[in-house]
């Protein structure tokens, strides 16, 4: 295994608040990492900062060996690391298809057949819906067309925010599944999640965040069955 | 004569048209009312005006020019005032004052190059032939306003629904945070819609003074207002809208000014637009979509 991500005392800042102070850690090349932690630990924040869109106040970040910290978030996306954020930032007014097409805007629509061909075999319901509109879909197809259109893109490294947030269990199931397949073709994933549970059996490595510091580590179904963890957030 | 009064109004209207697109696009893709876009209207006139009286250069080359320079100015307002004020996280009222700043910056500037007189086109500047369509006379310049403005319209409809580059600019406008994460340069194409919008309005600004054969600096004033009209009415952001409203304005003025008497025109127009508005306060083609993040 090689090291993809290296994440070296990253902190950030909302104002005068600091949301993630000085973390550490390492995402290795093909494997599905989760980040976990309650409301507001700074799971979300991390990608934002990870994605340039937020400002990072310290530390470094080193994609593939290159120093990326201080890249505009197109730079970023353009290096390979694309997130599908909380809320999955849907645009409403855009058809599926178009949503889709602007998910490969870094390399062309040419390009992008193969990745479309294998977007609509992943995610069969949106075949359906193409060029209907995407404010029209429900909420688990909004999910599977977040992470379609970032596919898109033809990451190598995928940032995911809560895929289950909102979603019915049998759909955050089928998006798990999705997950575990998209891995298996070779991809690295992080997954930000609240269901802790869930997102530690998916995981081989698990981070733990509290109040904006790396409180645990190491791998999933491990941090599954450590104290700490039974007793904070898997019900003793 | 009701035919020749149609001809007088889509000409009219289609400038109105042109205008309102470049302001429509900023609103849309910016999210800002830009104030400063009759200034580059203005600007657009006089580089027009300068190229055919100093380099005796055709209409067409000083149509060019207009369009240029005055889609510097655009690309220069945003460079200059609206970026630092986005880089700053400025709510939506500053950048929309700095932009009277600065259209008051360029009609200072024009008034003391080219004095605050109204300056014309030479005789002979536009072909004086015209057409004789069912005893309708449409002139050359009718023409070109009407097909002009139509192949704007037409083209920059294209862009938005049929290119990536177009999918981009609506993505920017319905959330910039979700243009970003998808690898969007929002920065560059906030730049790059700027300078479109401006060179637009800079093509109106020459279409209107060859029309009304009338240059000065404050000429960008009158229809600055007429444009947030147009635009409100069309649906903010909508550049069918946009054409729609400004025909509309159009045919409003000169149908008023022909049945009415021209005391009137303004009051006629913006009273049917109020009426409109009541009835679809989001305008003709406006949705009610709140923009993101």
């Amino acid at each position: 295994m090689t090291a993809m991500l290296e994440v070296c005392g990253l902190t950030v800042n909302y104002g005068r608040i600091q949301a993630v102070r000085g973390i550490d850690f390492t995402l290795e090349t093909g494997q599905i990492s989760a980040l976990v932690g309650a409301n507001g630990a700074g799971k979300s924040t991390t990608l934002l900062a990870l994605s340039g869109l937020l400002p990072k106040a310290g530390g470094q970040v080193r994609f593939e060996g290159e120093d990326i910290t201080r890249l505009a978030p197109h730079q970023i996306v353009a290096r390979g690391i694309v997130q599908v954020p909380e809320g999955r930032a849907i645009l409403t007014t855009l058809t599926v298809l178009e949503n889709l097409e602007l998910g490969a805007y870094r390399h062309g629509l040419k390009a992008a057949d193969d990745e479309l061909d294998a977007v609509l075999h992943l995610f069969p319901p949106l075949k359906e819906r193409l060029h209907g509109l995407a404010g029209n879909l429900s909420g688990g197809e909004q999910q599977m067309l977040a992470i379609g259109r970032a596919l898109m893109a033809k990451p190598r490294l995928l940032l995911l925010d809560e895929p289950s947030m909102g979603l019915a269990p049998l759909v955050v199931q089928e998006i798990f599944r999705a997950l575990r397949a998209i891995n298996r073709g070779g991809l690295t994933l992080l997954l930000v999640e609240q269901n802790v549970c869930q997102a530690l059996k998916l995981a081989q490595h698990g981070y733990v965040l509290e109040n904006g510091l790396m409180a645990l580590s190491g791998p999933g179904r491990e941090l599954l069955g450590h104290p700490r963890m039974l007793e904070a957030y898997l019900g003793g | 004569m009701l035919e020749q009064q149609f001809v007088n109004a889509l000409s009219l209207g289609c400038i109105y048209a042109l205008f309102a697109l470049g302001f429509t696009l900023v609103f849309g893709v910016l999210g800002i009312i830009n104030l400063g876009h009759g200034a580059v209207f203005m600007v657009g006139a006089y580089a027009a005006l300068m190229t055919v009286i100093h380099l005796n250069l055709p209409l067409w080359v000083a149509i060019i020019a207009a369009m240029i320079a005055a889609g510097l100015a655009g690309a220069a307002i945003d460079a200059l005032v609206l970026k630092p004020l986005r880089k700053r996280g400025a709510p939506h009222l500053i950048p929309m004052i700095a932009t009277i700043g600065t259209a008051i910056i360029l009609n200072n500037g024009a008034q003391a190059v080219f004095g605050a007189g109204t300056l014309r086109f030479p005789f002979g500047t536009v072909p004086e032939e015209a057409l004789q369509i069912a005893g309708v006379k449409v002139t050359a310049l009718d023409l070109g306003i009407i097909v002009l403005s139509f192949a704007m319209m037409a083209a920059l409809l294209l862009v938005m629904r049929r290119t990536q580059f177009g999918r981009a600019l609506r993505a920017i406008a319905e959330s910039p945070k979700a243009a970003r994460l998808l690898g969007i340069n929002v920065e560059r194409l906030f730049f790059v819609t700027s300078l479109a919008a401006a060179a637009l309005g800079g093509l109106a600004g020459v279409l209107i003074s060859l029309n009304s054969n009338a240059i000065f600096p404050l000429m960008g004033q009158d229809i600055l207002l007429k444009g947030i009209a147009v635009i409100i009415l069309g649906g903010m952001g909508d550049i069918r809208g946009a054409m729609l409203g400004g025909l509309f304005l159009g045919f409003a003025e000169v149908l008023s000014v022909a049945y009415i008497g021209s005391d009137m025109r303004d009051a006629v127009a913006f009273g049917l637009l109020f009426l409109i508005l009541l009835l679809r306060p989001q305008g003709l083609f406006g949705k009610v979509v709140q923009r993101k993040a």
